[in-house]
């Protein structure tokens, strides 16, 4: 056991007694999960002499979650052993991670699945502290709802979050992207062609990318109209810059070794770019992509604050926001993330795919 | 016999920002055809220079460069060399069969012709069995083996070697030391093969020319008569011996011009 192992047993158990004494001024039969789990979790402390496995702790964290969840609303006012509670029950999931981790670390590829568990148990643990607290501490529903009142919001709108996210997210974020991204590139190629346009358009590039989004969304309304293709089209300035810069890096990434054989074999331009430079460059290329994935969904989000249809991710959070509807706003901030994880993870997976020789991919 | 390479007073001048660095200076060497040539000499003599001068890599600022009759570039064009980097340089993304067939997409050939050519090279390297494998799952030596396969698959009658097996140890190094002369002997190409191992330019070479460095010249050119079927242990043979220390004589006579300096 670790120093900080032996240290988060000690607080969670200790928490569990002290709470536990304390919760025994109120009604036996009132809250009994609450009581159990804090029972338990003081009987946990026989672990400095006889070892509890790694899933005793997990299985303590998960009682503990459940048990201050369903205790959310029994007491009046919110007792002091309530929030222990809550603290011990985190205590313990931390404690099971750091465990799990320790005993995973060695061979982490071949528990894939282990793996996963790290975050969610990460994850879940935020979830069930923000639900408590936001309920049990009557946390104001305009400064931060509950979890489980903004997915009650999300089941009962799919409608709508569906709408905003074809017209968003499909339409402006997807199309802006290809385009941008499809731009980039191609400008790239041309700038690694000629001298001239090196020193022309890259200064250029970097002109554009530096147009502040806030300032240019508007005009991009009053040039393309109030649809998706403004939208789109500031998505594709942001996107565009990213791209050209790493495809001009990548490009420039092969060996002098690499390239000097190339010209043995008496290859042309495009056979050395094809067969050489841009597999050589696919890592940057890959690099841009993936930081364009997030940047797109910021702009085009933001782009429909300044004038859109009745439909959007953007639009809903400005409007909701203003009807004081934040679980809405929230419910559309979820649906972004999750949009925009996917998104991410999506490319993440092709670039395994394709630059499986480079070293940050094979692990060498 | 013809001359593969021939230079007359060649000379080649960088120009950088400290001045002009003369990199090779009034070099005359003629190559004859199924020739074994090293390049001994300490580094900055100009060995890997002339090389790649050979090569059209680089291109001389003096003097006259003939390659099979030909200007160094149109030599290049008519892919009459192949080339073998100090490093494999073998692309990453390719298996070591797809390396291998690199130069005969670029020149060409079908696929079914890559395929024999492929095949053949690959077993001439004694690498059969390795084709599936990508270069970083092979160890150096054989990662160079792939690369000389590479440079000899699409049969050019010059091999140019730039320090092939520096940066391998002793062992796996007189392996392919011996490999390649097999190699040569079947495939009766013209070598030339830049070395800093007196042993290895003296055990592989017909001819070995040693240079010396500011300015890179040829200080003296040794005709050896070793016969040209070579166990690994001619190395202890009166004669092996005598050639090397001619060598060494010839590298020793460079050295005092740079310490006079």
């Amino acid at each position: 056991m670790s120093q900080l192992q032996f240290f988060l047993a000690l607080v969670a158990g200790g928490l569990c007694a002290a709470a536990l004494a304390l919760s025994l001024v109120t009604p036996f039969e009132q809250g009994l999960l609450l009581k159990a789990f804090l029972a338990l979790g003081f009987l946990s402390l026989i672990r400095f002499f006889v070892p509890l496995g790694l899933w005793a702790d997990g299985a303590f964290a998960v009682l503990g979650a459940v048990a201050v969840l369903t205790a959310i609303g029994v007491f009046a006012p919110t007792p002091a052993f309530f929030w222990m509670a809550l603290i011990a029950a985190w205590l313990f999931a931390w404690l099971f991670v750091e465990r799990l981790s320790k005993a995973l670390a060695p061979g982490l590829a071949d528990n894939a699945g282990l793996g996963l568990l790290i975050p969610i148990v990460f994850g879940v643990t935020i979830l069930v502290a923000w639900e408590a607290i936001t309920r049990a501490g009557n946390v104001p529903q305009v400064i931060l709802p509950p979890p489980s009142m903004i997915w009650a919001r999300i089941t009962a709108s799919v409608p709508t979050l569906l709408a905003d996210f074809q017209q968003t997210f499909l339409k402006a974020v997807l199309i802006g992207y290809a385009l941008g991204c499809g731009l980039g590139f191609v400008v790239a190629i041309l700038i690694d062609r000629s001298p001239f346009l090196k020193s022309g358009l890259l200064p250029l590039g970097n002109f554009v990318s530096a147009l502040p989004i806030v300032g240019v969304a508007p005009i991009m309304v009053m040039w393309f109209g109030f649809d998706w293709p403004s939208k789109a089209a500031v998505v594709v300035i942001m996107t565009f810059f990213p791209m050209l810069v790493n495809t001009v890096a990548g490009l420039n990434a092969s060996s002098a070794i690499e390239r000097d054989l190339m010209r043995t074999y008496a290859a042309g331009y495009w056979q050395t770019l094809m067969k050489l430079r841009l597999p050589a460059a696919g890592p940057f290329i890959f690099n841009a992509l993936k930081i364009n994935s997030t940047l797109a969904l910021i702009g085009a989000i933001v782009a429909e604050f300044f004038g859109t249809p009745i439909v959007g991710m953007g639009f809903r959070i400005s409007t909701e926001v203003g009807r004081m509807n934040v679980d809405m706003v929230w419910a559309e901030i979820a649906v972004a993330a999750v949009a925009g994880s996917v998104f991410y993870g999506v490319i993440v997976l092709i670039e395994r795919g394709v630059t499986f020789w480079h070293p940050s991919v094979r692990g060498a | 016999m013809s001359a593969v390479v021939s230079a007359q007073n060649l000379g080649l001048t960088f120009r950088t920002n400290d001045g002009d660095v003369v990199a090779l200076s009034d070099v005359n060497l003629t190559i004859e055809k199924g020739e074994f040539v090293s390049f001994i000499g300490p580094s900055g003599c100009g060995k890997t220079t002339f090389l790649r001068t050979i090569a059209d890599l680089e291109q001389p600022t003096s003097g006259t460069l003939d390659i099979n009759g030909q200007t160094p570039e149109q030599a290049r064009k008519a892919r009459a060399y192949g080339y073998v980097f100090q490093a494999p340089a073998l692309y990453p993304w390719r298996t070591i069969e797809k390396n291998v067939a690199l130069p005969l997409e670029i020149m060409g050939y079908t696929s079914a012709q890559q395929a024999e050519r492929v095949k053949r090279t690959m077993d001439l390297v004694n690498l059969a069995g390795f084709e599936k494998k990508y270069p970083w799952q092979l160890s150096g030596g054989m990662q160079q083996r792939a690369s000389i396969a590479r440079a000899l698959a699409f049969d050019a009658d010059l091999l140019l070697m730039d320090e092939p097996f520096g940066a391998l140890d002793e062992i796996v190094r007189d392996h392919l030391n011996s490999e390649l002369l097999k190699l040569w002997e079947r495939t009766q190409k013209t070598i030339c093969f830049v070395t800093h191992s007196i042993p290895e330019a003296v055990y592989l070479s017909t001819k070995i020319v040693v240079m010396s460095p500011r300015p890179g010249r040829v200080t003296d050119i040794i005709e050896s008569d070793l016969p040209r079927a070579r166990p690994l242990d001619i190395r202890e043979s009166p004669e092996f011996l005598a050639i090397a220390a001619r060598v060494r004589d010839g590298l020793r006579a460079g050295h005092s011009y740079e310490e006079a300096v």
